[in-house]
């Protein structure tokens, strides 16, 4: 559970690991149903719609002012977002 | 008179400011004042925005009396999902995460309602990122049902649903990705529309399962849904997804005739699971329809046992990868502590931000897609999804239209479900299949139960909404539900 | 740092080359300008490239249309049918924290596999295989106060985010960081050639490299923001790597970081499995289709390849193929040659020039041939005050610093600096008598040695500020010596 709990980027306190814990086995065991199904010749469906090729000229558009852009920023300095140290 | 003003259809709406008899300030005014009265107990909203929508209710008024052209909603309040983006109001999806969010841009559908001069009155609660089917699992507290306020509005675009219900809004637009608009018409008693695939424009959804969701007109009677539907169902080129078909006027498909329609009703959609008292008043619907004319069968779609699994596995995949970009750096919300490193921050922001069934998502879906598991679980019910669609196609080939319970249950309490997820998830079980398959699907007011309100879907096969709203229109002007008002 | 001669297989680079599609005018999902050099941070930015909620991709025509030309230049095989996937990584230069790009497994297919160039090492000719050339959106801009583990905060510029990339892969064919420098070079005028890219833009090419030596394991390098600074990274990764060996410490399976002021490389993190990145299709684009008929539209508009070219340059203009061999590694060079040339001047004379002298101009000023502002009419009239015995070739080589440094015509630095060529038979006379009532002793030498008349000729060029006619300085040199033999 940590492992993927890191991977997802999402801390979780001690009851809620333990509570997913629980609560994952139990909602992977009802999604395992479809084990049962016969895919073998079936393709994947990732599209619902059937487009091809949908394209957009290289023309140039607006872009927002810089005071749009940053405008939800939670932290900047100057023209710049803010994030925290890498390291 | 004025009193009741927010009652009015759209339809009654435009043409009372367009001949006069009302102004749009009137109509405004008389939805605040009904939001007044019965928002502490129906908590439909997160963002009111009386002001703004005053000034454009006069900026209407003005546009009419100079004799200029006004749009097709002209004056009409309208109350919209909170995971669509409006500029320069609040967007918040209903999540710590994003409840100081102000999007810079409109989505493409505000856009298409502010030039037919519909007036944007609020943002209406959800369950936080869409994820869920009761309007229980919103930061900023649950919707309750008019009808019955100790029980949900159901999810989860509950909000717009029950500000419709209850006049606290003409229109409502919801979106849906298993059947977050169909499930509150249902428990509110109004007509609820999720379009086919590709037909509105997702540029402004904020996305959950991006290859589910469309965004859909909530509304009191099926000519207003025909009205709204037209109006935001239009080519977008700034969705790649969004199908260039010719834009209808969909009121055209509204006629009362309903003879010759072929009706098939799926059985899996009255299996285990379905409440009794459900069942029996979607066959009384059923009979209904068969006395106006149609020619029912019941069929069977037997991959439709598989589509809850399928629904979720795919909905939680898509939606790992579409939240993960809250971090905290761009916008949304993010933990005050220098000390952390980047993804600390990052973890740690989430896990404030978020609540629990988003991250409960979140995780499953990492893990869906994740080494070794993406051809088990991803992959697998992407060929789920195929077989589900094959199943649609073919009833099509010999069926109109197919119909069954919008839920298989009428709507329950407030925290009843909250605890076990599964059970949950398991309500969606009639309406995920629709989304799975890309058609189209409607629910409408079918019965009441105990006082309790029950919705009857029924579904098209893909761009074919005109044929869904008439049999909903012939239906519902031929019951007496749609004038049922909650007695808040 | 020189690297050792370890033998031919012991060390194996693998490239992938990330090559912005400069010539572009708009980012590859958006409509945002891409011409970020020397703008304000956070310009050239919108909802998509900056990952606002509820944005969605529109792929640009020509970015797919350039990518399939790469593709064909490398001799790619081309999908007939492509399309995008997301990784799934986070990053702060991600702004979605995913990036959309393609994927060869999981039901992925890339843009175009399995193709190889050719490049000229000591005059041997050697196939690289390219693996895959695929298409993918460029992350923002990162700033850090000091270096990238001191700073205590992240700066995003995301100018740059969204930027169409060809990332082009190649097999560990690579033996030596020089093979890598020259692959890459080839690789740069190959899209200089094709309209592509321009190269010597700041961060159009950068590479990630994949080394290991004497079969140990593999270690990624990142962050090599030049291809210049390819040869440097991968000498020091070479030496790091045996130093460790050598010392009896295994090398780690790792990805490092260069640090370009430092001239290091900096441990980042354990390579990722490729299943980490959680590939799956990125469902709000559509699939592209490339057909036989646009394949053929594309190939017909494939303008002249370096390959190509070198062939005709020795056909038409009987040049070496050393020669034609190094103007086309780089297409602004063999530009210029064809343009001196087809202003008149002699092939193998502009070939000399620019391959030995220009060149070295260029790297000591470091300086891109189109940075300086030196045109090929410039060369053409050097090459005439040549031709007309106004300058001496050793002036020319002289002033050729200052033409390309000031971009001043020759005409004018000879009249400013007043170094004609003297060539008149009298004052060459008397300053030959000068240099040897100055230098008696030397003079007398001379009489004696023929070889000794140099240094009397190093002195005349000095007193001549060089511009003594060399040939007419010798023979009027020894005349006088002759004649002062004969006085004694």
């Amino acid at each position: 559970m940590r492992h993927i709990a890191w991977l997802a980027r999402v801390n979780l306190s001690e009851e809620e690991e333990e509570l997913f814990t629980r609560q994952f086995n139990e909602i992977l065991d009802y999604f395992k149903k479809i084990d049962e199904m016969d895919t073998e010749k079936v393709p994947p469906t990732f599209h619902v719609i059937d487009l091809k090729n949908v394209l957009r000229e290289d023309e140039v558009g607006p872009s927002l002012s810089i005071e749009k852009a940053l405008l939800n920023a939670p932290r900047k300095k100057g023209r710049f977002f803010k994030a925290p140290k890498m390291l | 008179m004025a009193s009741q003003l927010y009652f009015l259809t759209a339809k009654e709406c435009v043409h009372e400011i367009m001949t006069g008899e009302v102004t749009a300030i009137d109509c405004i005014s008389s939805v605040f004042e009904r939001i007044r009265k019965v928002e502490d107990q129906v908590h439909a909203f997160i963002t009111l925005t009386e002001e703004v929508a005053l000034r454009k209710a006069q900026e209407v008024d003005n546009k009419i009396s100079r004799g200029d052209k006004v749009g097709k909603l002209a004056g009409v309040p309208i109350a919209i999902k909170d995971n669509i983006c409006t500029v320069g109001i609040k967007t918040t999806c209903s999540s710590r995460m994003l409840c100081n969010f102000v999007p810079p841009y409109d989505a493409t559908v505000i856009q298409r309602i502010k030039e037919e001069d519909a007036i944007i009155i609020g943002k209406t609660n959800m369950d936080e990122f869409a994820m869920g089917t009761s309007t229980e699992l919103s930061y900023f507290g649950p919707t309750h049902n008019p009808w019955e306020l100790s029980r949900v509005a159901g999810g989860s675009s509950g909000g717009s649903a029950a500000a419709v219900s209850v006049g606290e809004t003409i229109l409502g637009l919801g979106a849906d990705t298993g059947g977050s608009i169909r499930c509150p018409a249902s428990f509110c008693s109004v007509v609820g529309l999720k379009p086919t695939y590709g037909l509105v424009s997702r540029y402004g959804l904020i996305a959950y399962a991006n290859s589910l969701e469309q965004i859909g007109p909530l509304t009191r009677d099926v000519y207003d849904c025909a009205l709204l539907l037209s109006v935001i169902a239009h080519y977008d080129p700034k969705d790649s997804t969004s199908v260039n078909v010719p834009q209808k006027d969909y009121t055209r498909f509204l006629v009362k005739d309903i003879r010759g329609i072929k009706v098939g009703v799926p059985k899996e959609f009255f299996g285990v699971g379905t409440d009794p008292s459900v069942a029996r008043c979607l066959w009384n619907g059923i009979a209904k329809l068969e006395a106006l004319g149609v020619n029912y069968e019941e069929i069977s779609l037997p991959n439709l046992a598989y589509s809850l699994p399928a629904y979720y596995l795919i909905a939680m995949s898509e939606a790992s990868s579409n939240l993960a970009r809250y971090d905290g750096v761009r916008y949304g919300f993010r933990v005050d502590r220098d000390d952390l490193d980047w993804s600390e921050a990052f973890s740690e922001s989430r896990r404030i931000g978020f609540g629990m069934e988003v991250k409960r998502r979140i995780i499953l879906g990492t893990y869906a897609l994740s080494a070794g598991y993406y051809d088990r679980y991803y992959l697998k019910a992407l060929k789920v999804r195929t077989l589900i669609r094959r199943d649609f196609e073919k009833a099509f080939r010999k069926f109109d239209v197919l119909i069954g319970p919008t839920m298989p249950l009428p709507p329950f309490k407030i925290g009843e479900k909250i605890n076990d997820p599964l059970a949950m998830y398991m309500c969606d079980i009639d309406t995920v299949p629709i989304n799975l398959a890309g058609c189209c699907g409607i629910s409408i007011p079918c019965g009441f139960v105990n006082g309790l309100p029950i919705g009857m879907q029924i579904i098209g096969k893909p761009f074919d909404e005109g044929k869904i709203l008439q049999v909903a229109y012939t239906f519902e002007q031929n019951t007496p539900f749609k004038d049922t008002r909650p007695s808040l | 740092m020189q690297t050792k001669k370890l033998g031919v297989n012991s060390i194996k680079i693998g490239l992938e080359a990330h090559c912005q599609l400069t010539t572009l005018k708009t980012k590859l999902f958006c409509s945002c300008s891409t011409n970020y050099r020397g703008k304000e941070p956070n310009t050239l930015v919108c909802p998509v490239c900056l990952g606002i909620p509820g944005s969605l991709p529109v792929l640009n025509l020509r970015a797919v249309e350039s990518a399939i030309m790469v593709a064909l230049a490398l001799n790619c095989k081309i999908s007939r049918r492509t399309f995008f996937f997301r990784k799934n990584y986070y990053y702060p230069d991600m702004s979605k924290n995913f990036q959309i790009s393609q994927y060869d497994r999981a039901g992925g297919i890339p843009l175009s596999t399995a193709g190889n160039v050719y490049i000229r090492v000591d005059h041997k000719r050697k196939k690289i295989n390219i693996r895959r050339v695929h298409i993918e959106e460029d992350p923002a801009r990162l700033v850090y106060a000091g270096t990238i583990d001191t700073s205590p905060y992240t700066l995003i510029d995301y100018n740059r985010s969204g930027i169409a990339l060809l990332e082009i892969v190649t097999e560990p064919d690579l033996s030596s960081p020089r093979e890598a420098r020259i692959f890459l070079q080839k690789l740069r005028s190959i899209l200089e050639h094709l309209g592509v890219s321009d190269g010597g833009l700041e961060g159009a090419m950068r590479c990630d490299a994949n080394i290991s030596i004497v079969g140990g394991p593999r270690v990624e390098v990142k962050n090599i923001s030049s291809f210049k600074e390819v040869e440097r990274a991968l000498n020091f990764e070479i030496v790091r790597q045996k130093d460790l060996v050598s010392k009896g410490v295994s090398v780690e399976r790792e990805t490092r970081h260069w640090d370009e002021t430092r001239r290091v490389t900096i441990s980042l993190r354990t390579k990722e499995e490729e299943h980490d990145y959680r590939y799956f299709p990125e469902l709000d684009l559509i699939p592209i289709n490339i057909t036989k008929s646009w394949l053929t539209q594309l190939q017909l508009k494939m303008p002249e390849l370096p390959d190509a070219r070198r062939i005709r340059l020795i056909k038409q203009y009987g040049l070496p193929s050393y020669d034609a061999e190094v103007l086309t590694s780089d297409k602004s060079l063999a530009d210029f040659f064809e343009s001196c040339v087809k202003l008149g001047k002699p092939p193998k004379t502009v070939s000399n020039w620019l391959m030995t002298d220009v060149l070295r101009c260029l790297h000591d000023l470091n300086l891109e041939l189109t940075e300086a502002k030196f045109t090929p009419e410039q060369l053409v009239e050097m090459i005439s005050l040549i031709e007309d015995g106004v300058i001496s070739g050793k002036i020319a080589k002289a002033i050729l610093l200052d033409m390309i440094k000031t971009g001043k015509s020759p005409r004018l630095i000879v009249k400013e600096r007043g170094l004609v060529k003297i060539s008149s038979r009298e004052e060459l006379e008397s300053f030959i008598k000068q240099v040897c009532e100055e230098n008696p002793k030397a003079a007398e030498d001379a009489l004696k040695d023929e070889k000794a008349i140099h240094f009397l000729i190093g002195k005349l060029m000095q007193k001549t500020r060089g511009r003594a006619d060399p040939e007419l300085a010798d023979k009027l040199i020894k005349t006088h010596l002759a004649l002062m033999k004969s006085r004694i």
